[in-house]
């Protein structure tokens, strides 16, 4: 996936310019992006829905995911199991709705952590120039020579399966590809005014990098957090489906596609199609909506 | 331009040499002794007397520097050591695999290109309507949605649907018959893994292509274009596409080599005896000479794909070449 990136991020005027006025404007802004951006509003609610939904698994779930009813085995959708059960008699839905769990916690922790690291590395890179930004893009470039799930496959490789390790091996690879781009937006932001301010005033790198630096290139950081839930959730069912990511009995999405998807296709179905429904929903949720929070904070396109 | 062209190309070194310190120290993390791993997985006994042996075979008996030394020199020569599972040489497990996984790349950037390119162009121009909402969404379905779920839903409907036909369900052949002995046994069973990944490839193009067009008919020498009284769809073939396509000729070249990647999960799904399914299994066998050769493989041809776009696009740009 790709990732397209406001071309000429806004350069704020001061350190305070991304700053909000106070917490009832949260709500406005959020209604004027609604408003302005009504596909990426949907988006917004679809995420919504399965934030809701992972956390609060236990509560509406109707079955345990990991219970086997060997009464009823491959059965139907019905009013006793919604989406029907699987070769092991587990309620689809019960498993569907935990996997919104694994999938959200395996996608917010890999995303969020390697978004921060690269958020942090790409600023510093950009902040201190010569050599060592240098040196760092050249280690960047290494690094995205590896594609995304070819380097999951290498750390898992090592690693060996499950959850912890899953989260480890899709946030190496998301590292570079954040600081790339939030380098980018920060070499224009090191040229302003109070970056030198600050210096003057004697303060240390890391509190110019992390107080006056870091709060500005928040646009394209949070952009690219949005692409990146739906890629690691993506590369989290791909390594489950090899089998080679969240173990059995976990419930996962990709997971739940491997053992009978196939082997059941033609009798049935329904354990084929409501995982892979579960994941197209959920990362067409997080592509609209941040699409969308581009549009809203790349000025160039706000007016197309 | 010369000089742009050996800057460029000299780039790949650093780059190339970056990545074998990357795999080589990779494979060397792997917690305790690979030999251990392999000899003992199972629970069984073994001597040390094979845990030596098995050293020797790997070179795990020889310096760091002499190991790198042989992985890079090795590499540079096609010799990628022995396979740790099947006891073959890697060179020849992944030339046995290699033609099933490029056909399909190749035939996947056909899917995606004539898919991506008319479809991408359309959206552009009717900005904003109903096509433009249902072409959108269309990209945005083929980035959300796992290529490898939309290997399993292609493969129920041919079954059903052969099946209502015909009265017994047709699966493709999963074994490879080289497209000159018999091209219909090969394009049908390279067909659907092929429109499986081109859908997914041809989406972020698509979207590229929308974008890059958006903003070329926007400039001014369209608008010259169309103050002069031509066709508009000589404007849009001869003046737009020709500009809007540089940047997706780029993402193209990129994507190609994502295939790769994309080809791990959908040559499960189809059976198919490929290089991606050669590194799933590689990866299940703890075999780390040929995972280890497989990384490399796929690095080289990311880099080389990013070299050759680059290079078109400065034979492309005038304004790349003449800098």
């Amino acid at each position: 996936m790709s990732i397209t990136l406001p071309r000429d991020a806004r350069v704020p005027l001061s350190a305070d310019d991304t700053e909000t006025a106070g917490a009832g404007s949260w709500l406005r802004v959020t209604l004027e992006f609604c408003r302005r951006q009504p596909f990426g509003a949907f988006g917004m609610l679809l995420v919504l829905v399965m934030a809701v939904t992972g956390l609060s698994a236990d509560l509406i779930a109707p079955y345990s995911p990991t219970a086997n009813d060997f009464e009823a085995m491959t059965e139907a959708p019905s009013w006793a199991h919604w989406l029907g059960t699987d070769q092991f008699g587990r309620d689809m839905l019960s498993r569907i709705i935990f996997g919104a769990r694994t999938a959200l916690t395996v996608g917010l922790t890999s995303s969020f952590v390697g978004g921060i690291a690269g958020l942090v590395l790409g600023v510093a890179s950009a902040y201190f120039g010569g050599r060592i930004d240098n040196l760092f893009q050249r280690v960047c470039d290494v690094m995205m020579a590896f594609p995304l799930i070819i380097m999951a496959l290498a750390v898992v490789s090592i690693f060996g399966t499950g959850v912890h390790n899953v989260i480890v091996a899709i946030t190496i690879p998301l590292i570079p590809r954040c600081a790339r781009v939030v380098r980018a937006s920060a070499l224009a932001i090191r040229e302003v005014a109070y970056v030198d301010a600050a210096r003057a005033c004697g303060y240390g790198h890391a509190r110019i990098i992390l107080r006056h630096m870091v709060p500005n290139v928040m646009a394209p950081f949070l952009i690219m957090l949005t692409a990146f839930v739906g890629q690691a959730i993506l590369a989290e069912a791909s390594l489950s489906y090899l089998g080679l990511g969240v173990q059995e009995p976990v419930p996962a999405w990709g997971l739940m596609l491997q053992g009978g998807a196939e082997e059941y296709a033609t009798t049935a179905p329904w354990i084929a199609v409501f995982p892979g429904l579960a994941i197209m929903i959920t990362v067409f949720g997080f592509s609209i909506f941040g699409d969308a929070l581009r549009d809203a904070l790349d000025p160039k396109l706000r007016n197309r | 331009m010369y000089r742009y062209i050996a800057r460029r190309v000299l780039l790949v070194i650093p780059t190339l040499l970056g990545a074998a310190v990357l795999v080589f120290a990779l494979m060397r993390l792997i917690p305790g002794d690979i030999c251990v791993v392999r000899l003992g997985s199972g629970g069984a006994t073994f001597n040390p007397q094979a845990i030596a042996l098995c050293h020797h075979e790997i070179g795990l008996d020889k310096p760091l520097w002499l190991q790198f030394w042989d992985f890079v020199w090795g590499f540079s020569h096609f010799d990628f050591g022995i396979s740790m599972w099947s006891g073959k040489p890697v060179a020849v497990e992944i030339a046995a695999r290699l033609p099933i996984s490029l056909e399909i790349a190749l035939l996947a950037t056909i899917v995606a290109v004539s898919i991506a390119i008319p479809l991408g162009t359309i959206s552009a121009l009717k900005q904003n309507t109903w096509l433009d909402v249902v072409v959108r969404t269309v990209a945005i379905g083929g980035i959300a949605t796992p290529s490898f779920w939309i290997g399993i839903i292609a493969i129920l409907v041919v079954l059903d649907t052969t099946g209502a036909l015909f009265g017994r369900p047709w699966m493709p052949p999963i074994d490879y018959v080289p497209i000159w002995k018999d091209p219909i046994r090969n394009l049908s069973m390279a067909i659907l893994p092929a429109i499986t990944v081109g859908y997914r490839y041809s989406a972020v193009s698509m979207r590229m292509t929308r974008s890059a067009m958006l903003e070329v008919m926007r400039e001014d020498y369209i608008r010259t274009a169309r103050a002069k009284g031509l066709l508009e769809h000589l404007i849009v073939n001869r003046h737009a596409l020709k500009n809007a396509l540089l940047p997706v000729v780029t993402l193209l070249g990129i994507e190609f080599a994502f295939l790769i990647g994309g080809l791990v999960v959908t040559e499960q799904v189809f059976n198919l005896n490929g290089i991606g399914r050669l590194f799933v299994q590689a990866v299940q066998n703890q075999d780390y000479t040929l995972t280890q050769a497989l990384v490399m493989l796929t690095v080289t041809v990311f880099v080389l794909c990013n070299l050759a776009v680059d290079l078109l696009y400065a034979w492309l740009d005038p304004r790349i070449r003449f800098a």
